[in-house]
């Protein structure tokens, strides 16, 4: 059984216990425990069920790289699927349940699948379940979605917060082992701002569980001192539980700190992102134990040698009683050796090197262990945990020679540098065939911007697995780093490791070697998506050759640990298959994250209300506060309507439209683009970007102008004002504001870049006030202040003044029909100013309005609405805007577009006004039906309604539409679609509803 | 070519799957070809497929650089709609959506449509004015859906938050045969039907230059060697421009990073493909269970199949919104694809100034779901010389300013 013993590990505190639950039943650990160690100190082996064939799963690994061992966490909105036990650390309370079973752990109906293994091979789901066709929707799919996925789904709103952190550093170091530590200090001593991160809460990686010897001390003591000198070094920022998640363009990084999952009582964030950008970053993350290929390698009780070691001297938990070492090379002596040491039994280690191992075997032989050379593990025996194996030949088929009765087995099948970080943006690999495994390729490295290599491989991350390499490999990439990035202060020396002296590992892609179909169909490669041996091979056979097809066709490596343990032994029976090399077959694409980050922390504080800024006016309290409807327009709110208690939105945009035609409306217009456009060239500048003449507008004057873009079509509109001989002051739509700006910079900046014209965004700098209606003028001047007669400033013009107390700049333009003052005071004012209308508008029976008022009135009156009459096809030809053209001039941006064939074919659709017979309200967005069909079988069409509203100052709906060659055909009527198989009839007519002669704007 | 059904995975359970062949043959280049398709990817391979059914051309050769199906047909998030505003958009997708239905029966391959319905979500009056507009529009083109009011979306996907602080869902634009399918099935599925009709389907095998003669295309130049045909069909998204400066004319296309992430797998919880383009982001759940999404594309042109790590970000944080549920699964895996995109952001399939060359491109963030209908009306138009399905979508409407535009309304209200 699986056990804690009496002393030892060297993580926990045995001063401090910890209660948690497992499937409802109540464990102690310690602190300092994972998940996983402490289950397997309360022995309970198997853990949860496999992705497909809901296979019994046990612990297989310790950190970061397991498979199996994944459990639903917390509760509501705490609740976290999929969350791995061996990188969980334990805390009071902690409440775990496993996954993918129905109804329970030990009883998994899913299980029947194990039986029908055979004829769900990989890929079986492609060549079944095609006939009948609805069945795939109705029944086969529910069923398969049911019984795959693995946790459950969170129901509860988040409870946590999470943040982000930006760093600029000259030398990220990723991985606290030694070659990290080495690399830090050195880099640290010679200058460079360093930032070193490691994903466990512990510094010192293998080498302190091994316990080697560096510069003559114990790798622990070793670790300890150098922590000691890097805590003293200002320059160097030291963060455990933070993992290097990825690396993009440009040296930049992504890590994920993961500050309170371990003490979920404390306050404050749970996960932050950090996003560096590094000078050089070194990737000093190990390697990972590969698992070896033999059947039954999936049943709980086998695990990876180092994760037993791990466990036993971490955490003082030994797996086993009786353990079997499997191996190819030398390092799993080590389990074997401290397995020894503390007392437990080591019945053989199958060693399936003829020759056997060297220094460690010989330690192990002069313990008393017996070693089984050329020997294989041809089963494992026991369904929910070992109780034995059957040895065999691994040169032959897998003859039984004898059994061992054993709760545990430790296997090795060599070990892969952990090379995700240095391929994710580029770097590339070579394999080594003295060590059976792919490592960083110097010669090919990620460049950064500068072309220069911005990740630097060191340790065993690198191909140096053994401890003297390691950290001399990190002490000398922290040298090299620090001196990229530009820093070359004193250093030491390479600290000297030592290693007892290893006998080279024997590749072992199958045990034993000629494996029968029985035996390979029971080899598991991937362990939580049930891909073994046999599916690989079968993969090959069917023609699925390139790496990436058997990956796909198997699934292999794309579980949740993405194929840590599966990829190098899954490839490497690809290229048997195939009879090709490994480095022919290649790896699979490397891809952030390199383990999974929680979707939280990459939103960050962007949640909620903090979603996205809320722009505000200087008078949006005032519409909060009076019951405004919001609709957000961009990233502003804009008031809707301002309905009263007991009115409806739509009886208060009726209201407001009466009370603005007959009386006086205000509007907050603030959120209109204003954009100041100066300097010598601004003039020359402007006619190219509107269609109209812009240079020749008098100072005080006001122009409706329009912009195109290069393909002709209208992107934005509104009135220009120009403000003195250099500057001009551009309207822009709401939504349009950013954008417009973007657009004339890109325009100055790269193709105008030696004009002399500077764009600023005041839009926020002032507050707009619209003051409409036929009482508009008496409400402005019962303030007092400039003059505002018709003489004094006659539509389409603008002149600064004081009004009241307010410094006004005053723009006599409509957008309604209505005499119209729109008044800009400094966004300071701007509310004072709002309430001095209201309070003097009061005998006027003036009133707010909101957007749709808004639009309703402009519809009224014929003028069109950026994104309502145009929708990025439409050009202003179209909407009768000709006489917004200039016709003198050379050019300007979509003059040559709006020349072409069919911009200048005399059928396009153009824009009219609609009338109802009936006098309904066409639905926005119908289309106006043609005869017939076209080749495609579509109903042909003749046009479209573009804005659509019930009047009130008419009493009837009304509309304006693109209908081909509108203008030629008034009086005509035409059908539009109303509904399924419904329409309503239109007639043609002026799209000017209201005022035609213009007499009130000019009022 | 093997019959896949049940009876024929039970037959070969019992003689431990010895007797499956290759599902596409392994072949290397003849001289000469009537057909060579660049580009194996759905849309390369479906034009293969159709050309060899619909009108009985099979001596037809494709060539691929990587492996088949290895570009952005086996990158994409695999939604499939035909709610486009445009006629020409809406015949041809449609036409798509129509041929998926039966595909898994056609390939004899299970492709696992799964028309489980797509929602467009509306968060702002002007997206519900849009939305209603191609609802009215897909009426008249046969084109089935129809505007939903915030309610029924909360009923057909329980997790979405409608009532967001920020951008509350004030509808959507619902066509219930929409869905997913299985990406990579779609690929094996055609080569494997090509693979029987007889059609040599070559990996490893890079184009590397267009054989002309006297402004009539000869053939081409691979890693192969070089290989003869009578027309040539260019499909290669991403890399269209490069093969088009080989053919020796330019395209207006721009090649741009579009990425895609999924989550770690969990039990069911959504059972509709959901897309909200306020705030740049959708989202499905695969059948294995991972969460699917993607959002926009990177802001510069790129050939490196991969982005920028804010894009992601946007894309997460718009989805943590609006399924606040999100939060606490944990992203597995981002990855990006090479897109081709357009002026118009429609497609391009059409004859060329190089008699014999036709192009099929520009599907840019949204060709998964045209690859049978972009197959069969390319195969027409390369048989026949024309098809009504794309006839609007030539490369010459640029030329015109004939735009088939889908990304309309640029603007927003004053
Ligand atoms: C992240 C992402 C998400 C997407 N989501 C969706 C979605 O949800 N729904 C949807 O409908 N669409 C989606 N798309 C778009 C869709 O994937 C593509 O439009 C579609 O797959 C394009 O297919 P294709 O056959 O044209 O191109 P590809 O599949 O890219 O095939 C082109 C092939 O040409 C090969 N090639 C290139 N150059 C050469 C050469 N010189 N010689 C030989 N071969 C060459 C390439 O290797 C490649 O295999 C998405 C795309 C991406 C990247």
């Amino acid at each position: 059984m699986s056990t804690r013993l009496a002393e030892g590990g060297r993580l926990i505190d045995r001063s401090q216990a910890v209660k948690f639950t497992f499937n409802g039943k109540h464990f102690k650990g310690f602190a300092g425990d994972t998940l996983a160690s402490a289950l397997l100190a309360n022995d309970q082996m198997m853990v949860g069920r496999s992705f497909k064939y809901h296979r019994p799963r046990g612990v297989v690994a310790a950190g970061a790289e397991e498979p199996n061992a994944l459990v639903n966490l917390g509760k509501g909105g705490t609740f976290e699927p999929n969350q791995r036990a061996t990188t969980t650390e334990v805390f009071d309370g902690l409440a775990a349940t496993s996954q993918n079973h129905w109804p329970s752990l030990e009883f998994d109906v899913g299980a029947i699948n194990t039986y029908l293994a055979r004829f769900l091979p990989a890929g079986f789901y492609y060549k079944m379940f095609i006939h009948p066709r609805p069945f795939w929707k109705y029944i086969y799919e529910p069923f398969i979605r049911q019984s795959a996925g693995l946790g459950k789904a969170p129901k509860d709103r988040d409870a946590d917060t999470y943040e982000h952190f930006h760093a600029f550093v000259d030398v990220l170091v990723i991985g606290g082992g030694i070659a990290g530590l080495a690399a830090a200090r050195e880099a640290g001593r010679a200058g460079a701002r360093v930032m070193l991160i490691e994903q466990t809460a512990d510094w010192g990686g293998r080498a302190v569980v091994d316990g080697v010897k560096l510069g003559g001390k114990d790798a622990g003591v070793w670790v300890k001192d150098t922590l000691q000198e890097l805590e003293t070094m200002p320059n160097v920022d030291l963060r455990r539980r933070t993992m290097g998640a990825g690396v993009y363009d440009h040296g930049y990084v992504l890590a994920y700190e993961r500050l309170r999952d371990h003490v979920p009582e404390m306050d404050g964030p749970r996960h932050r992102l950090w996003r560096i950008r590094a000078r050089r970053t070194i990737t000093a993350t190990g390697a990972i134990e590969r698992p070896l290929s033999f059947a039954g390698n999936d049943v709980p009780g086998v695990l990876l040698a180092s994760a037993v070691r791990d466990y036993l001297v971490n955490f003082g938990v030994s797996v086993g009683d009786r353990t079997v070492v499997v191996t190819n090379n030398d390092d799993a002596y080590r389990t074997a050796l401290a397995l020894h040491s503390h007392g437990l039994i080591v019945p053989a280690i199958v060693d399936a090197r003829p020759q056997g191992g060297g220094e460690l075997a010989a330690a192990a032989k002069a313990a008393g262990i017996r070693v089984a050379n050329g020997m294989a593990v041809a089963v494992v025996k026991g369904g929910k945990r070992v109780t034995g194996v059957t040895l065999c030949l691994q040169a032959g088929e897998g003859a039984p020679l004898e059994e061992i009765a054993c709760d545990c087995v430790a296997m090795s099948g060599g070990w892969s540098p952990v090379v995700h970080l240095w391929s994710h943006c580029g770097g590339k690999l070579s394999w080594d065939d003295d060590q059976a495994m792919f490592r960083p390729d110097a010669g090919r490295p990620p460049t950064g911007a500068d072309g220069a290599p911005m990740v630097i491989a060191a340790g065993t991350a690198n191909g140096h697995l053994a401890t003297a390499g390691a950290v001399a490999d990190g002490w000398a990439a922290g040298l090299a780093a620090a001196k990229a990035a530009g820093h070359a202060g004193k250093t030491g020396t390479a600290p000297k490791g030592e290693d007892a002296a290893a006998a080279a590992p024997l590749p072992v892609w199958l045990m034993p070697q000629g494996a029968s179909y029985a035996k390979r169909s029971k080899a598991w490669l991937d362990f939580q998506n049930d891909v073994k041996v046999s599916d690989v091979q079968l993969a090959a056979q069917e023609g699925f050759e390139s790496v990436e097809h058997a990956k796909r066709y198997t699934t292999l490596g794309m579980a949740t640990d993405q194929g840590k343990l599966s990829n190098i032994n899954g490839l490497a029976t690809l290229s048997n298959a195939l009879n090709v090399t490994i480095p022919q077959v290649g790896t699979t694409t490397f891809r952030p994250p390199y383990t999974p980050i929680s979707m939280g922390a990459i939103a960050g504080v962007a949640r909620d209300a903090l979603f996205q800024p809320v722009r505000k006016t200087p008078i949006h309290d005032w519409h909060e506060a009076n019951g405004a409807d919001f609709e957000p327009v961009g990233q502003w709110r804009r008031p809707y309507a301002f309905p009263r208690k007991g009115e409806s939105v739509h009886d208060a945009v009726m209201r407001e439209v009466k009370n603005t035609r007959t009386n006086v409306g205000l509007l907050d217009a603030s959120t209109l683009g204003k954009l100041v456009v100066t300097g010598p060239d601004a003039g020359r500048f402007l006619d190219m970007l509107y269609t109209n003449m812009i240079s020749t507008l008098p100072v005080g004057k006001c122009r409706y102008g329009l912009m195109c873009n290069e393909n002709g079509f209208l992107i934005d509109d509104g009135v220009v004002a120009r403000i003195d001989e250099q500057t001009w002051l551009c309207h822009t739509t709401t939504g349009g504001a950013e954008r417009i700006h973007g657009h004339m910079e890109d325009w100055l900046q790269c193709e105008w870049w030696d004009w002399k014209v500077y764009v600023a965004n005041v839009t926020e700098q002032f507050a707009q006030i619209g003051v409409v209606g036929p009482k508009a003028r008496d409400v402005l001047e019962s303030l007092g202040g400039m003059d505002l007669s018709k003489e004094a400033l006659p539509f389409m013009q603008w002149a600064d003044g004081k009004i009241g107390e307010f410094d006004a700049r005053v723009y006599r333009i409509s957008f309604s029909g209505e005499l119209s003052y729109e008044v800009a005071v400094p966004a300071s004012q701007g509310r004072a100013f709002w309430d001095a209308l209201l309070k003097a508008g009061e005998a006027h029976g003036i009133m707010p309005y909101g957007t749709e008022c808004l639009h309703i009135m402009r519809a009224e009156k014929g003028f069109i609405m950026i994104g309502d009459e145009t929708d990025g096809t439409v050009i202003p030809q179209d909407l009768n805007l000709g006489w917004a053209i200039s016709k003198k001039k050379d050019d300007y941006l979509g003059k040559r577009a709006q020349e072409r064939s069919h911009m200048t074919d005399p059928n396009r659709w153009k824009l009219v006004g609609l009338e109802t017979l009936d006098g309904s309200v066409i639905p926005d967005g119908a289309y106006a039906i043609g005869d017939g069909v076209n080749a495609n079988g579509q109903r042909n069409t003749q046009g479209r309604v573009t804005s659509t509203y019930f009047s009130p100052t008419l009493g009837k709906g009304i509309a304006m539409g693109l209908v081909l060659n509108g203008p030629d055909r008034m009086g005509e009527v035409i059908e539009f679609t109303k509904g399924k198989d419904v329409t309503v009839k239109a007639r043609i007519v002026d799209q000017v509803f209201y005022d035609k002669a213009g007499e009130k704007q000019n009022a | 070519m093997k019959h896949y059904s049940v009876f024929a995975v039970a037959r070969e359970a019992l003689r431990q799957h010895t007797g499956w062949d290759r599902a596409w043959a392994k072949a290397e280049p003849k001289k000469k070809y009537d057909v060579i398709i660049v580009g194996a990817g759905g849309h390369g391979l479906a034009t293969a497929y159709y050309l060899g059914k619909n009108h009985g051309i099979r001596n037809v050769a494709i060539l691929e650089k990587g492996w088949l199906g290895g570009g952005n047909t086996g990158r994409n998030t695999t939604i499939i709609r035909s709610n486009y505003l445009q006629d020409p958009s809406a015949a041809i997708y449609e036409k798509s959506r129509s041929l998926y239905e039966t595909l898994s029966q056609d390939l004899n391959y299970n492709i696992m449509f799964s028309p489980r319905g797509v929602m467009m979500l509306a968060q702002t009056q002007h997206e519900i004015r849009g939305y209603q507009r191609t609802a009215h529009a897909n009426g008249l083109q046969g084109v089935e859906t129809a505007f939903i009011g915030p309610d029924k979306v909360k009923e057909l996907c329980p997790i979405i938050n409608i009532s967001g602080p920020r951008y509350p869902v004030l509808g959507a634009l619902w066509q219930p045969r929409g869905g997913t399918a299985r990406h990579d099935a779609v690929a094996w599925g055609y080569a494997r039907a090509c693979s029987a009709m007889g059609m040599d389907i070559i990996q490893q095998c890079e184009v590397t230059g267009i054989r002309r003669d006297a402004g009539k295309v000869v053939g081409v130049d691979t890693t192969k060697g070089p290989i003869d045909c009578d027309k040539l069909a260019l499909v290669t998204a991403g890399h269209i421009g490069v093969m088009a400066n080989m053919a020796g004319f330019r395209l207006p296309v721009e090649s741009l990073a579009l990425q895609a992430l999924v989550s770690e797998p969990i039990k069911p919880v959504m059972d509709v493909v959901v897309m909200a383009n306020t705030v740049h982001g959708y989202m499905s759940q695969s059948d294995k269970g991972e969460m699917v999404i993607g959002g926009g594309t990177d802001g510069f042109n790129n050939y490196t199949q991969r982005g920028s790590f804010h894009h992601i970000e946007e894309t997460v944080r718009a989805l943590v919104e609006t399924f606040p549920m999100i939060s606490r699964l944990k992203m597995l895996r981002q990855w990006g694809g090479i897109v081709d995109m357009t002026g118009d952001r429609s497609p391009i399939l059409s004859k060329t100034p190089v008699e014999g060359i036709f192009v099929n491109c520009g599907w840019g963030t949204g060709g998964f779901k045209a690859i049978p209908g972009s197959g069969w009306a390319m195969a027409e138009l390369m048989a026949k010389g024309a098809s009504p399905l794309t006839e609007e979508f030539s490369m010459w409407r640029f030329r015109e300013g004939k735009f088939i535009d889908e990304s309309v309304a640029a603007g927003v209200a004053h």
